[in-house]
């Protein structure tokens, strides 16, 4: 019973509540005892409540006892990455500098989560301030890849792909500023959705690079992804950069399929992939075309700029974002006999080494003198990608790509070639530039039974159109 | 390879950014720094000047808020979080060295 | 552009002066979050995770302090624009997120002048929006930053919205800076944008101020002076600051761009042993706000909504009554009192009298103003201009009119006062003075040392109902009747 607890989607998972097929509680008590199996080897969470799931399954399950209607995430259980403000669990961006703060309000998505019923189980390990690729920054503890434990999970938001992943949980929540959602997605055989910057509130998501980072979610199926964004997208007066825009329908258009949409493959892009990553992409085209889609290729050199102005835009913010944290008000404080000595010592011993050369970047981009050189330059990138992009939805509506170029690399691997662990994000990075939404779907695994993700990109706000392609990428390639 | 930043940058960097390097970080970061920067760098092989600076992707303007109250933190809230308190307030020590 | 007489720090100087004044809006709310703009709360308690720069919050701007920007801007011909905020990076203590939320390249105000009384025009750089840190409580070395052992923070102030405004480098002595800024503080409370408490540290001014010899045309280095809490201290440090330049050229040594701070106490600008570090903010584009661009429809309603400002009144003032006291002009023409006077001008009322009235009485009860309303000031000095009510019945008849919201006739009969009748007091006058019959000889005879007393025998009598000077006049009229028919 319980393994098939496990594979039930969102959506069967309510239709069995409601016939009281399963009750709450024992929907919680599965996951808690693959919780218990799976956590020791995958590594995957910083925190876990499942006496507090628990509470709440039997309130749940006592409501629904009493004819409540309940909400549209009602008894799926749900690992919140650690850079997500809650008031039930600490919040530490799986940074010291963090350590055992508890924030006193929840981000608004956390609280969309609750107000739909939504069971959190923990919170999940990323890299410190989700700066990597591969969850290996983390000052606590290195997440695993479910399907080798000696190989990364992705990142940065590698503890809720892995969590998924793993079936700890049913749905994850990531924050996505160069890739952090689909690429770990990627990597662990799940599906992970970037919406279109604005789409959903940033309140209560702790800063990277405030005009990249996006809240969205990782999960086993397009469908459940779809279902999690309609209940987390939308309106927040919290957030002035969050679109006014109604959050879109999104699970019932899934099955319009796709005739007559015009997809093109991103050819540099591919050729940025392995062989068998590549081979991927083709299946999934070849799905596309099968399912009536026109498809064709075209190049944006442009976007190999990308990467460049990414690792100057995202620093930069960062720099700035994470200056706050300075030991006066919360977190770490390390003894110094001036304000100033303080500050130092508390970020010195706060802070990870990437994490610092991050900082240490973005400085010396905004510093005088080198402003114009890199950062103007930087946005022009942004400009520059942005018009490759238009140029590309003239003649096709939705893009196809590799999500990583490489499956899942071994722990320790690239942790000492920062370069070579940027360039992991060559072909997500761009979405985040240009603000546009991405979502990653798993297609099939290599030769080592590692998984490969293959990624489609559509103009801003086509997110019902994006989802009904990876649908039928989705079905097609299963 | 030349190093794009020296290490009198790197340390002037770190001050700004209220950090303190070992020697031997100060000599690790200028390395790899330099790495970024070159890669960086190949932003300036293009022309980019008829690419006008983008700020943000959005393009909205005046999302205000109204003029009203809302209910903020309790202070015993507020001075829980703080490493150092006194009375009602955050303590720090000195602002400026000893004399 | 007028000139004037200046005073120069020494014998063939001029300072070269430029004021940074800045201002804390009169909103409800802080500048990005819901908390209340409020001076004097308990330490800590109008906080919330935004203006605390807690981990994951996110600054909104607040409508209202972009309106109050847009008064100030129409009231110093600015030119109102598109607007970005940008940061300002570097670590303090007192600013939560170790960076400002300002406005730098791009203000919501650019450019714009201010006409001083003096009739000289300062240029307006810029007034833009930023916000304002929390406090600083130093403990220990007798309170000062220099010396304390550490210190204690209130993050109430932190957020709250701020206007900069910045001159340009155009004022030329300290009493210059002071009517500068004793001008603009009128036009900004006047446009109800600030309170303009300096002592509650809303309008706070930093002066940046250089010397030159007379006839020299380009600037030279100039030093930064903070804490100026006070237009006293503002002119004391001005004049500190520009013979401490003088001097130091004097002796041949360089000076050096610098921050310093107003000493009060001692009387002295001071350097602090602040740590070299270059100014380099970082500034960039503040990517948790969208730019700010006012309505081009708002901005002509504001502009039409704007209030007659300190300049128009006292030009206005200069054609009804040409030869009032300055000091009884800026009294006039403050906002507490100037809707009285128009009111009063608008309704026929002498000038002079209606100045006078203001400048005296008005003043006096405007702490406790309460019911008396413009139309009913009026009122009152309508009669007074009709001869039918005294001066010193006028004077308590306002200070009851504050307290007492019956009509003003019904109020004078309530009183007692009645309007004036001629003939009544003369009888008054006569009743009083009766029991007095030496002391009348005496003033029949000539001693008008005498008719004071008498007067003062009416006035204990009947002083509520009639005036010393009607009073007075009565007793002259008698007299003459009494004489003409001794005769």
């Amino acid at each position: 019973m319980n393994d098939e607890i496990l594979d039930w989607g969102i959506a069967e998972l309510a239709r069995r509540l409601e016939s009281r097929e399963v009750t709450t509680v024992e929907v919680i008590d599965a996951y808690q005892e693959q919780i218990a199996i799976q956590e020791p080897e995958v590594d995957a969470f910083l925190s876990l409540d499942l006496e507090a799931a628990r509470r709440r399954a039997i309130d749940q399950d006592d409501r629904r006892s009493r004819g409540e209607t309940l909400g549209g995430l009602a008894g799926v259980p749900i690992a919140l990455k650690d850079n997500l403000c809650t008031t039930a669990f600490p919040t530490t961006a799986a940074s010291k500098i963090l350590e055992g703060w508890t924030p006193p309000y929840n981000a608004t998505v956390v609280d969309r989560i609750l107000a739909q019923d939504g069971i959190v189980v923990g919170k999940t390990n990323l890299d410190e301030f989700a700066m990597g690729s591969s969850t290996e920054n983390s000052a606590y503890k290195v997440t695993k890849n479910p399907y080798d434990l000696e190989r990364v999970p992705g990142g940065s938001s590698g503890g809720s792909a892995a969590a998924v992943a793993s079936r700890m949980a049913l749905v994850g929540l990531g924050s996505d500023t160069g890739g952090s959602i689909r690429q770990p997605a990627s990597l662990t055989g799940v599906v992970g959705f970037k919406p279109t910057y604005g789409r959903v509130s940033r309140y209560g998501l702790l800063a990277f690079a405030s005009s990249l980072d996006q809240i969205g979610p990782l999960t086993a199926s397009v469908e459940d992804a779809a279902l999690v964004a309609e209940a987390i997208m939308g309106h927040d007066p919290r957030d002035a950069t969050s679109l006014q825009e109604a959050a879109p329908s999104l699970v019932r258009p899934l099955t319009e399929g796709v005739r007559g949409i015009r997809v093109g493959i991103v050819t540099n892009l591919v050729d940025t992939a392995t062989p068998q990553v590549q081979a991927s992409v083709l299946r999934a085209a070849e799905v596309l075309t099968q399912s009536g889609a026109s498809v064709a290729e075209i190049s944006l050199d442009e976007l190999a700029f990308g990467l460049a102005a990414y690792y100057v835009v995202a620093p930069a913010e960062a720099s700035s974002n994470l200056a706050r944290y300075d030991g006066v008000r919360y977190g770490l404080r390390e003894a110094g006999s001036t304000v100033e000595e303080m500050m130092i010592a508390t970020r010195t011993k706060g802070f990870g080494p990437e994490v610092k050369r991050r900082i240490m970047l973005g400085t010396y981009a905004l510093s005088a003198g080198y402003y114009d050189a890199f950062y103007v330059t930087a946005q022009r990138v942004r400009t520059l990608v942005r018009t490759a992009f238009s140029r590309a939805y003239e003649a096709f509506d939705l893009l196809l790509c590799p999500t990583s170029p490489t499956t899942a690399f071994r722990i320790g691997e690239r942790s000492s070639d920062p370069v070579e662990m940027y360039r992991s994000d060559v072909c997500t990075i761009p979405s985040n530039l240009s603000g546009d939404p991405a979502i990653s779907i798993p297609a099939g695994v290599d030769a080592d039974g590692l998984p490969i993700g293959v990624q489609l990109l559509g103009p801003a706000l086509s997110e019902r159109l994006l989802f009904r392609a990876a649908y039928a990428v989705e079905r097609g390639l299963r | 390879m030349t190093n794009r930043i020296d290490q009198e940058d790197v340390a002037h960097i770190a001050q700004l950014a209220r950090l303190s390097l070992s020697d031997e970080e100060l000599i690790e970061y200028q390395s790899t720094l330099s790495r970024i920067l070159e890669v960086i760098e190949v932003m300036n092989s293009e022309d980019l000047s008829s690419y006008p600076p983008m700020d943000h992707p959005l393009e909205t303007v005046n999302l205000l808020r109204d003029d009203v109250v809302h209910q903020g933190l309790d202070r015993e809230v507020v001075l829980a979080m703080a490493p150092s308190s006194e009375d009602e307030y955050f303590r720090v020590p000195r602002i400026l060295g000893a004399p | 552009m007028k000139t004037r007489a200046t005073t120069g720090p020494a014998e063939g100087w001029e300072y070269v002066i430029g004021l940074e004044v800045h201002t804390e809006l009169k909103t409800a709310t802080k500048l990005f979050c819901g908390c209340p703009n409020a001076f004097g709360e308990e330490p800590n308690t109008s906080v919330c995770p935004v203006c605390l720069g807690l981990p994951g919050s996110l600054p909104v701007m607040n409508v209202q302090a972009v309106d109050f920007a847009i008064r100030v801007g129409l009231a110093l011909d600015a030119t109102i624009q598109r607007s970005q905020f940008h940061r300002k990076n570097y670590f303090y203590p007192d600013m939560p997120k170790d960076y400002q939320i300002s406005q730098y390249d791009v203000p919501i105000n650019a450019g714009g002048h201010l006409e001083l009384p003096s009739g000289r025009v300062i240029g307006i750089e810029r007034a833009h929006l930023e916000e304002d840190t929390g406090k600083l409580i130093h403990r220990g070395g007798h309170g000062r930053i220099e010396s304390a052992e550490y210190s204690l923070i209130d993050y109430n102030r932190s957020g709250v919205p701020l206007l900069e405004i910045v001159s340009a480098p155009d004022i030329r002595d300290p009493e210059e800076a002071k009517e500068y800024v004793t001008e603009l503080r009128s036009i900004l409370v006047a446009v109800g944008a600030s309170d303009g408490r300096m002592e509650e540290g809303s309008l706070r001014v930093d002066a940046n101020v250089s010397v030159r010899p007379i006839g020299e045309a380009g600037f030279r280095t100039r030093v930064e002076i903070k804490n100026l809490n006070s237009l006293r201290s503002l002119v004391r440090a001005l004049e500190f600051e520009g013979l401490r330049q003088v001097h130091l050229y004097d002796d041949g040594e360089a000076m050096i761009q610098q921050t310093r701070f107003w000493d009060e106490a001692r009387s002295v600008t001071g350097a602090l042993r602040l740590k070299e570090e270059a100014n380099d903010y970082r500034y960039f584009p503040e990517p948790d706000l969208p730019p700010v661009a006012p309505d081009p429809d708002l901005i002509e309603d504001r502009r039409a909504e704007l209030p007659e400002l300190p300049s128009t009144r006292r030009g206005y003032l200069a054609r009804v009554l040409p030869d009032l006291s300055d000091d009884l002009r800026e009294t006039v023409i403050a906002d507490a009192c100037w809707p009285y006077f128009r009111a009063a001008i608008d309704a026929n009322i002498t000038p002079a009298r209606a100045a006078a009235r203001c400048a005296n009485e008005l003043t006096a009860l405007l702490a406790d103003i309460g019911v008396l309303t413009p139309a009913r000031f009026v009122e009152v000095l309508a009669l007074e201009d009709r001869g039918e009510l005294g001066a010193s019945q006028v004077k308590i008849l306002l200070r009851e009119a504050c307290v007492d919201s019956t009509a003003v006739p019904e109020l004078i009969a309530k009183l007692g006062l009645s309007a004036r009748d001629v003939g009544a007091i003369k009888s008054m006058v006569a009743e009083v003075v009766a029991p007095f019959a030496d002391e009348w000889e005496r003033y029949l005879d000539g001693d008008e040392k005498i008719a004071g007393f008498l007067v003062g025998q009416v006035m204990r009598k009947y002083g509520r109902q009639i005036s010393g000077a009607d009073a007075r006049q009565a007793l002259v009229e008698l007299g003459d009747e009494a004489r003409k028919s001794a005769d």
